[in-house]
C-alpha cells in the first residue's frame, strides 16, 4: 500500500503526533457538524485508515473497543431521551410514558411524558456525533504506540513521563497478577467472588504491584535514573512548574477558542500566554538537561501529510460553515433527510491519505525473519501474545 | 577492579551482621562466582558493589567498597551506572521501557551518550548477544532465557567494566542457561569485563568461573580461591564435585569432560552392580488424573497441543522441557484453571475445572512457581489456623503437616520473611492439610540450596510412599533425576517423551544430570546411586 516509502527505507512507525494530529482534526470536524451523514463519514474514514495501518501491537486492536463505547454512548443517549425527554422537541408522539410525579424540589427534572420522533433523532444524531469523536481517539490510540508518544514528552516532562510509561507497561502485568492470585486463591479453596473475595485478591495484588516497583526502582536507580547535579534542581523545579501551568492555561485557553461564547473571548489571550509559558518553561528545563534521546522519531514528509490530511479536512469544514453552505446543522424539528454538503465530503475524504502514504510498521520484517517465538511465554501473557505474532 | 575493605554491613533493625568484615579484591577481566547457602548475603554482598547497599537499602555500612577507584560512600548507584552494570534477579522486574531496542538504549539515554555514539553501541550490543532478531519486539514476549540476554545488554550498551549479576540462570531452562553463561564467558574473554555472578545451581556455573567467593555465612570469614581449592571444602557443590570427593579424584573435577576422562575405573568397578532403583510402592494402575486430548490455546497461539497423560497413585512426574514449552499451563489445566480447553482432564472422577473451590482441595494441591501467592496471612501461626478453617480440618492439621515437612519454622514470623526454604514448606504444607490425591509443584526448586533441595526431596518421596501422586515441572535436571520416577518431556506443547525417568533423562544431552554424562553409556543418575553401588561392590 505504500506509494512514498519513507525515505525508502524500511517501513517504519510514523511520528505519534502525526496520528495525534491527524485524528485530533477529525474529532475536531465531528465536533462542527451534526450532519448525520458526515460524521458517519467521518467515522468510516477513521475505521478504513485504522484497518489499514495499524500495526501488530496490543494497543493497535483497541478501536473495537472504542467502537464499543461509541455503541454505548449512543444508546445510553436515546435512552436517557426517552426517560427524561419531556421537554424533547415537539412533532409526532411516538409512544406516551407514564409520568413519575417527583417532589417539588426536583423541578427541573422530569421523568416519563411523551415521546416524539423527532426528539429521538436528535438525542441518536448527538449521541452519533459523541460516538464519532470516541472513535476519532480510538483510532489515535490504535495506530501509535503510547510509549513513542511519551518520548515525544519534552525533557521537563520527563518524569512525568516515565512513570506514565511504567503505569503503562504494568497495565498487562496487573492483569496477569490478578489472575495469577485469583487461581492460588481458589487453590487454597477460598472463595474468589463476592467483596470478601475481592479483598483477597486486591491485597496479594497490590502486595506483590509494591513489590514490583522496588525492583524497579532498584535497576532504574542502578542504571544512572536521576543522574543530575543538585544545583540544577531548584531551576528544573520552576521550569516543571512553569510547563505544567502553562499546559493547564492551554487547556483553558483551547476551552475559549473552541466555544466563542464562553470566557468573555479571552480564549485566544490565554492560549497565546499559555504557550509563551509552556515555551520558556521547556526551554529553561532543556537547557539543564543531561540526558539524550535514541533515535527519537523522525518527521518527514510520510507525517507531513498524514498531519496535513487531517488539517485539510478541518480546513474544508471550516470553509463550509464560514462560506454558510446549508447541511453542516440540519434542523431535526421536521424529519427531512439533511442535504450533503459536497465541500466537506471531499474535505473528510482527503483524511484517506495515510492509507497511502503510511505503510503498516515493520509487519512484514518481522515475521520474515523471527524464529518462531517462544509459545508458552507468550502463552504466559496472553494478552500480549499478538504482539509478536 | 572491586576492593572491598573492612566491610560489615548491618540491616536496620537487624541483630546481626549480614557482611562481616569482608576484606577482598576482585582483579580486572576476571569471572568471579559467588556461592553460599541461602541467607548468607549473597545478595546483599553483590548489591554493595554498586552501592545499592547502602543507599538503596539502607542499614550501617561499614569500610569501604571502591570500585574502579570509586567509593560507593561518595557515589550513589546511579552515578556509578557507568562503571558498573548491575543485572537483577528477575529480568522482567527490571525492565523500564517496552522494546527491546529501547531498553538497550536506556541506560545511555540517562548518561547522555552522544546519539550517534548510541546508536553505535545499540548496534554492537545486537549484535555482541545475537539480539537481532528480537530488537523490535515487545519485551514481555520474550522467553527467559531471551529476556536475561536482553537485560545484559542493556546495561552493557553503557560499557561498564564490571558487571555484576544475581543468580542469572535460576528461571532458566538448560539450554537457555548455556546460552547466558557461555555469552558471559565471552564478555569475559573479549572484552576483558570483570564478571560477578551469584548462583545457586552450581553444576553449569563452576567451569566457567576463575575464582569462587564462599560466603559461608554465620560470621565466619569468607574463603577466596581457586574453583577445584573452594569445591574440595564447600558445603554446596555441584553432583560431579559431590561424586570427585566419593570417589577420591585428584585433581576435583569441575567439567563432565575431566570427569570422564578419571572416571574409567570407577565405571568398571561398579558395572556389574545395576543401579539400585528405590522402588516404593505403587499402584499405577489406580489412575488419580489423566488428560485426554488436552488442547489450550491462547487466542492463536496454542500451548498445549493433543496431550494425553494418565497419572497413577504414588507417582512422581518429572514435566521437562524448555521455556515456554506449556509445562505451566498443563498444570493449570490440571488444577482446574480458567483455561480455554478441548479434551478432557479428569482428576478422580471429576473434571477440576467444575469443581468448587472448596471441594478441589482435597483433589487436587498446586504449589505455584511463587509459593508467596498462596500465602496471605500475617504470621505462619495464623497461616496455618485459616488453612484449618477453610479447609474444614480439625485444628492443627496444617501446623503438624508443617511439622513433618519442615520442622522449626518460626510460627510468629510472617510468611514474606522467611527463607525460600521455608515459605515453599509452608505453602506444601497449606497445600497438603486436606490431603489431595494429586499434588502438582512447578519450578519447586528455583531458589533453594542444596540442603533445602534434599529435604524437599525427602518430603516427596514420603508422599508418595503414602500414596499421593506428584507431579512437578521443572528446570532442575538434578532433582528430576534424584525424585522422579517418570518423565515426560514437552515441547512446542506436544508430549515428545513419556517414561522411567531413567531412560528419559540419560539419553538426552540437554536433560542428562552429570552424574549421567559421566558414567554414559551405563544410566546411573545420581550420586548417591554410586555411592551404594560402590558399598556392595567392594566386597566383590
Amino acid at each position: 500500500m505504500t506509494l512514498l516509502g519513507p525515505s525508502g527505507g524500511r517501513p517504519r512507525a510514523l511520528h505519534p503526533l502525526a496520528w495525534w494530529l491527524w485524528a485530533a482534526s477529525l474529532a475536531v470536524c465531528a465536533m462542527r457538524t451534526t450532519n448525520p451523514f458526515l460524521l458517519l463519514l467521518i467515522g468510516a474514514v477513521a475505521c478504513f485508515v485504522v484497518a489499514n495501518c495499524r500495526g501488530n501491537a496490543p494497543w493497535s486492536r483497541s478501536l473495537t473497543f472504542f467502537l464499543r463505547i461509541g455503541v454505548l454512548v449512543i444508546v445510553i443517549r436515546v435512552v436517557i431521551e426517552i426517560v427524561f425527554g419531556q421537554r424533547g422537541l415537539p412533532g409526532h408522539v411516538l409512544f406516551t410514558l407514564p409520568r413519575v410525579p417527583l417532589p417539588a424540589w426536583a423541578a427541573g427534572v422530569s421523568i416519563g411524558g411523551a415521546v416524539t420522533a423527532e426528539s429521538i433523532v436528535q438525542a441518536f444524531i448527538q449521541g452519533l456525533q459523541f460516538a464519532v469523536i470516541v472513535v476519532c481517539f480510538g483510532a489515535a490510540n490504535s495506530l501509535a504506540s503510547p510509549y513513542r508518544l511519551l518520548r515525544c514528552l519534552p525533557a521537563v516532562l520527563y518524569e512525568t513521563g516515565v512513570a506514565l510509561t511504567v503505569a503503562l507497561a504494568f497495565t498487562p502485568e496487573l492483569i496477569q497478577s490478578i489472575a495469577l492470585v485469583h487461581q492460588a486463591r481458589r487453590m487454597r479453596g477460598i472463595p474468589t467472588k463476592g467483596f470478601r473475595g475481592l479483598r483477597g485478591i486486591a491485597v496479594p495484588v497490590l502486595e506483590s504491584a509494591l513489590d514490583r516497583s522496588l525492583q524497579l526502582a532498584t535497576s532504574m536507580d542502578a542504571r544512572g535514573y536521576g543522574r543530575r547535579s543538585p544545583a540544577a534542581s531548584a531551576s528544573r523545579r520552576l521550569a516543571t512548574s512553569a510547563t505544567v501551568l502553562g499546559l493547564l492555561l492551554a487547556a483553558v485557553g483551547l476551552y475559549g477558542v473552541i466555544d466563542s461564547g464562553s470566557l468573555f473571548g479571552l480564549g485566544l489571550p490565554i492560549f497565546a500566554f499559555a504557550a509563551v509559558l509552556c515555551g520558556a518553561g521547556l526551554a529553561v528545563g532543556g537547557r539543564r538537561t543531561s540526558r539524550t534521546r535514541y533515535r527519537p522519531d523522525p518527521w518527514r514528509l510520510p507525517e507531513w501529510l498524514v498531519a496535513v490530511s487531517g488539517l485539510l479536512a478541518l480546513a474544508f469544514m471550516v470553509a463550509t460553515s464560514v462560506l454558510d453552505i446549508v447541511g453542516l446543522s440540519p434542523s431535526f424539528s421536521n424529519l427531512v433527510v439533511p442535504p450533503l454538503p459536497l465541500l466537506p465530503v471531499v474535505g473528510i475524504l482527503l483524511a484517506l491519505l495515510p492509507v497511502l502514504v503510511a505503510a503498516t510498521p515493520s509487519a512484514g520484517k518481522r515475521s520474515a525473519t523471527s524464529p518462531i517465538p517462544n509459545i508458552a511465554d507468550r502463552a504466559a501473557t496472553p494478552s500480549l501474545h499478538k504482539a509478536s505474532a | 577492579m572491586i576492593r572491598f575493605e573492612q566491610v560489615s554491613f548491618t540491616y536496620t533493625g537487624a541483630a546481626q551482621a549480614t557482611l562481616r568484615q569482608i576484606n577482598i579484591d576482585v582483579p580486572e577481566g576476571e569471572l568471579c562466582l559467588v556461592v553460599g547457602e541461602t541467607g548468607t548475603g549473597k545478595t546483599t554482598f553483590l548489591r554493595a558493589m554498586n552501592g545499592l547497599v547502602p543507599h538503596f537499602s539502607g542499614g550501617t555500612l561499614a569500610g569501604t567498597v571502591t570500585v574502579d577507584g570509586r567509593t560507593t560512600q561518595d557515589n550513589r548507584p546511579r552515578d556509578l551506572s557507568d562503571v558498573v552494570g548491575f543485572v537483577a534477579q528477575n529480568p522482567l522486574a527490571s525492565f523500564v521501557t517496552e522494546t527491546v531496542e529501547d531498553e538497550l538504549a536506556y541506560t545511555m539515554e540517562n548518561l547522555g551518550v552522544a546519539p550517534d555514539a548510541m546508536r553505535r553501541r545499540v548496534e554492537d550490543t545486537v549484535d555482541l548477544l545475537g539480539l537481532h532478531d528480537l530488537r523490535d519486539r515487545s519485551l514481555r514476549a520474550l522467553s527467559g532465557g531471551q529476556q536475561q540476554r536482553v537485560a545484559i545488554g542493556a546495561v552493557l550498551t553503557a560499557s561498564p567494566r564490571v558487571l555484576v549479576l544475581d543468580e542469572p540462570t535460576s528461571a532458566l531452562d538448560p539450554a537457555a542457561a548455556e546460552e547466558v553463561l557461555s555469552t558471559l564467558a565471552r564478555l569475559v574473554h573479549d572484552l576483558g569485563l570483570t564478571v560477578v555472578l551469584a548462583e545457586h545451581r552450581l553444576e553449569r556455573v563452576v567451569p566457567f568461573a576463575d575464582r569462587v567467593i564462599l560466603l559461608p555465612g554465620g560470621g565466619a570469614p569468607l574463603k577466596v580461591g581457586t574453583p577445584s581449592e573452594i569445591m574440595e571444602s564447600s558445603p554446596v557443590v555441584p553432583p560431579l564435585v559431590e561424586l570427585g570427593r566419593l570417589v577420591g579424584w585428584k585433581p576435583l573435577p569441575l567439567t563432565v569432560r575431566d570427569a570422564r576422562r578419571q572416571a574409567g575405573p570407577l565405571r568398571q568397578r561398579i558395572a556389574r552392580v545395576s543401579p539400585q532403583v528405590v522402588t516404593i510402592d505403587r499402584d499405577a494402575d489406580a489412575e488419580v488424573a489423566s488428560v485426554n486430548r488436552l488442547r489450550v490455546a491462547y487466542g492463536e497461539v496454542v500451548a498445549l497441543d493433543g496431550v494425553d497423560l494418565s497419572i497413577g497413585r504414588g507417582e512422581i512426574v518429572a514435566l521437562m522441557g524448555r521455556n515456554g514449552s506449556g509445562k505451566s499451563t498443563l498444570l493449570n489445566a490440571l488444577s482446574g484453571g480458567q483455561v480455554s480447553i478441548s479434551g478432557t482432564v479428569r482428576v478422580g472422577s471429576d473434571d477440576p475445572k467444575k469443581l468448587v473451590a472448596a471441594a478441589l482441595i482435597h483433589q487436587v494441591g498446586l504449589v505455584p512457581q511463587d509459593p508467596g501467592l498462596l500465602l496471605y496471612g500475617e504470621s505462619v501461626q495464623g497461616e496455618c489456623v485459616a488453612a484449618d478453617k477453610v479447609s474444614g480440618l480439625e485444628v492443627g492439621t496444617t501446623a503438624r503437616t508443617l511439622e513433618r515437612v519442615l520442622p522449626n519454622v518460626p510460627p510468629d514470623r510472617h510468611p514474606s520473611d522467611l527463607s525460600e526454604g521455608q515459605r515453599l514448606a509452608l505453602a506444601l504444607a497449606v497445600v497438603l492439610a486436606p490431603a489431595p490425591s494429586l499434588l502438582l509443584l512447578d519450578e519447586p526448586t528455583r531458589g533453594l540450596d542444596y540442603p533445602s533441595k534434599d529435604r524437599l526431596i525427602v518430603v516427596l518421596r514420603e508422599l508418595a510412599g503414602a500414596g499421593h501422586a506428584i507431579v512437578l515441572a521443572t528446570h532442575d535436571v538434578e532433582l528430576a533425576a534424584r525424585v522422579a520416577d517418570r518423565a515426560v518431556v514437552l515441547a512446542d506443547g506436544q508430549v515428545i517423551a513419556d517414561g522411567p525417568a531413567r531412560q528419559v533423562v540419560c539419553h538426552s544431552p540437554v536433560f542428562a544430570p552429570q552424574v549421567a554424562k559421566v558414567l554414559a553409556p551405563d544410566e546411573w543418575l545420581t550420586v548417591d546411586e554410586v555411592r551404594v553401588a560402590l558399598e556392595r561392590a567392594v566386597p566383590a
